[in-house]
């Protein structure tokens, strides 16, 4: 008994800076955001309780539910775009050719670009009078008698120009699909080929449910990460501005903005919440989608 | 700011200021003032006086003043017409102005002889400036746009004076007024003009080629834009990258009959944050930056704000300038601004503390119009609904406050 408890001590002590820096930095600042959400708050003053008042107003701020569309829009666009490209990249990367390394860095190498230098070069790819694309895209849209898109000028066109640009950062999931496919046990591969199946066949019915649980992964974090997309767009689209009009202003954006602009802590802790709950939604949503599937490979 | 530091620690033997140069000083205000450890004075903005006043986190001044032997009237009147009042809110002085700037129109002379119009007769009215624009543009053998006159279209900070200076009103005291007011209508469907003349993708096409103020690529130093309206920092930037630029200065033009020096008038702001650890020491430095040599007859004898304004070539906000500071002002156009700031038609933002959320809302409909997103009318009623909501919010939330202060014991 004293064996166990001096075990546990010695536990508790190694890990104890660990446990004070989580009560201290993450636990405490989320149980305060709570209860602040409930709050007149503005950061300067105490906190008044104001109840449910602040979560009543969302649903009727219109700003609230463009930053909801702009974010949903840019999450839905983005997720698949991410999947597909990092996907496919890992598969190209997953074949035994010469350089194989060397591709793989080189396709890995966006990822560890700090944001705010790629978002800097992105608004220089996505200029519309110098940038690279429209550089490309001219000579077929002049053919067919059309403009080059106005990218992040356009409101109807900066949205796509953010999802298209969320494509540079899938160094992150390619490695963890690429990680997923040597995973999967080369006698599936040999069995399938014995039974006739082809290449597609293959991937169709062996690599995909293999490797669903790296999917099901990248899609949760992916969710997690497109739904809280804060600094691309605070450095590509004038701030919390959200140019051109609010077409890019997104949810993170509108929080920032409401905490630290208009000093309504208060209300950005109910928006902050309401996001965490969405989130939750989400991956909850991804689960059940891909639970079944998984299923298999347990 | 810190030779003027330097020269405050080496005049007296009892207060040693530190100066610390920061980045987004609101926010850092804003945390460290509620974090109890703020510093004893820090530069702001003029937006965010009310905002700061009205939760409590500046330390007011009038006491100091008075202490002083003077009243916070007297102590004022040293200053400019146009930034006296921008440190007072409801009836209290919370900080006061450092480096200002009026807004004025540059015009490059260089374009206006090649378009041929008079180099030096800028725009005196709007028609002449619309007019001068128009001649002023120039397209490529593809009919895109190279150059452009004039552009209310170009993003800047100044779009919600325009309602103003069109003799409109944004804020009456009590109640927003931009969609409200017919003047406003007016502003906006002047900036929607440009928009139907020269065509939303043409325009689009010519201000992606634009940089930032503060690069080589600035439409008027670059030459893409012939006619601005902008503050004294503009010298600034032309001599650092387009020195031999042949360029004129002149108030803005006349919307209004009889107006002819309309201008928009703003400053960085000194305050005492709440919980100051040195208010009095804070309050002493304020004063002699307050209080220059203005009998400075040659570099080494200015001081204070005239020495502070002089190295950033900005205009002194005081009235009295001293004769080396009036004569040797590195800005060849300094008089231009120092006569606009003591304009009675200068203005300036109004006294309110959702003015950030305001201006965003304001440039938001400017963006929405510019781009032809939604009509003036609607760009402006979404513009008065939204702000209006936020402004009884705003209210609703001090109104509380004072309630539970007053109730606590």
């Amino acid at each position: 008994m004293k064996h166990h408890l001096q075990r546990l001590l010695t536990g508790l002590g190694f890990t104890l800076p660990w446990i004070i820096g989580l009560g201290v930095f993450t636990l405490y600042p989320v149980i305060a955001s709570l209860y602040y959400s409930f709050c007149d708050y503005s950061v300067l003053q105490s906190a008044i309780w104001v109840g449910p008042d602040n979560y009543q107003r969302l649903l009727h701020d219109g700003t609230f539910w463009l930053s909801l569309r702009n974010t949903l829009i840019y999450a839905f666009g983005s997720l698949p775009l991410g999947m597909v490209v990092g996907l496919s990249l890992a598969l190209l990367l997953n074949c035994r050719v010469r350089g194989t390394a060397l591709f793989r860095t080189i396709f890995y190498l966006p990822s560890i670009v700090p944001v705010i230098a790629s978002s800097m070069l992105w608004l220089w790819i996505l200029n519309p009078s110098y940038g690279l694309i429209n550089a490309a895209l001219a000579p077929i849209c002049h053919f067919f008698g059309q403009q080059p898109p106005g990218w992040l000028t356009d409101p109807a066109w900066s949205k796509p120009a953010l999802i298209l640009m969320s494509a540079w950062g899938v160094g992150n999931s390619m490695i963890i699909y690429l990680a997923g496919l040597q995973d999967v046990p080369e006698v599936l591969y040999e069995a399938a080929e014995l039974d006739g199946a082809g290449k597609w066949q293959q991937f169709w019915h062996v690599t995909l449910p293999m490797i669903m649980p790296t999917i099901y992964f990248n899609l949760v974090m992916g969710i997690i990460g497109s739904m809280q997309i804060f600094t691309q767009v605070f450095i590509m689209t004038d701030g919390v501005q959200g140019t051109p009009a609010q077409s890019t202003l997104m949810y993170a954006t509108y929080l920032f903005s409401t905490a630290f602009f208009d000093l309504r802590m208060g209300y950005a802790c109910a928006l902050a919440w309401v996001l965490f709950c969405l989130i939750a939604l989400l991956t909850l949503g991804a689960t059940r989608l891909l639970k079944e599937r998984m299923s298999h490979v347990q | 700011m810190q030779e003027v530091v330097d020269e405050f620690n080496h005049a007296q033997n009892r207060i040693v200021v530190d100066f610390l140069s920061v980045g987004q000083i609101e926010e850092k205000t804003l945390l460290a003032t509620a974090g109890g450890e703020p510093p004893d004075l820090s530069g702001v903005y003029q937006q965010d006086i009310c905002a700061f006043a009205d939760r409590d986190a500046l330390t007011p001044l009038s006491s100091f003043i008075r202490a002083d032997g003077s009243t916070p009237e007297q102590f004022l009147s040293r200053y400019a017409r146009a930034y006296a009042g921008f440190g007072s809110y409801q009836g209290e002085l919370w900080g006061v102005p450092t480096t200002p700037t009026t807004t004025a129109l540059f015009w490059n002379k260089d374009d206006f002889r090649a378009a041929g119009l008079d180099p030096e007769r800028p725009p005196r009215t709007l028609a002449e400036l619309d007019e001068m624009s128009e001649k002023l543009t120039r397209r490529d053998a593809q009919g895109n746009l190279t150059q452009i006159g004039f552009l209310p279209q170009q993003e800047n900070s100044w779009v919600w004076s325009f309602p103003l200076w069109f003799g409109g009103q944004i804020f009456d005291g009590k109640n927003i007024t931009i969609g409200t007011n017919p003047a406003n209508l007016a502003t906006f469907d002047w900036i929607l003009g440009y928009s139907e003349r020269y065509g939303v993708n043409n325009l689009r096409r010519l201000t992606s080629t634009f940089g930032s103020l503060s690069t080589p690529d600035d439409p008027f130093v670059s030459g893409k834009v012939a006619i601005i309206f902008d503050g004294t920092w503009r010298y600034n930037f032309i001599s650092q990258f387009a020195p031999g630029l042949n360029y004129g200065v002149a108030a803005l033009p006349q919307v209004l009959p009889g107006i002819n020096d309309f201008t928009i008038a703003d400053a960085d702001m000194l305050v005492i944050p709440r919980g100051a650890k040195h208010p009095r020491e804070a309050w002493e430095f304020i004063n002699y930056l307050s209080s220059p040599n203005l009998a400075a007859q040659s570099l080494d004898d200015l001081s204070g704000l005239e020495r502070l304004c002089y190295v950033q070539k900005k205009p002194s906000p005081l009235v009295q300038w001293s004769p080396f500071f009036t004569a040797h002002h590195p800005n060849p156009d300094i008089a231009i601004f120092r006569q606009l700031a003591a304009s009675p038609h200068a203005v300036t933002m109004p006294k309110m503390g959702i003015w950030v959320e305001y201006q965003r809302n304001i440039q938001l409909a400017f963006d929405k119009v510019r781009l032809k997103v939604a009509p003036p009318p609607r760009a402006l009623q979404e513009c008065q609904d939204r702000t209006q909501g936020s402004w009884q919010w705003y209210q609703q939330s001090l109104a509380l406050r004072s309630k539970t202060t007053a109730a606590t014991p």
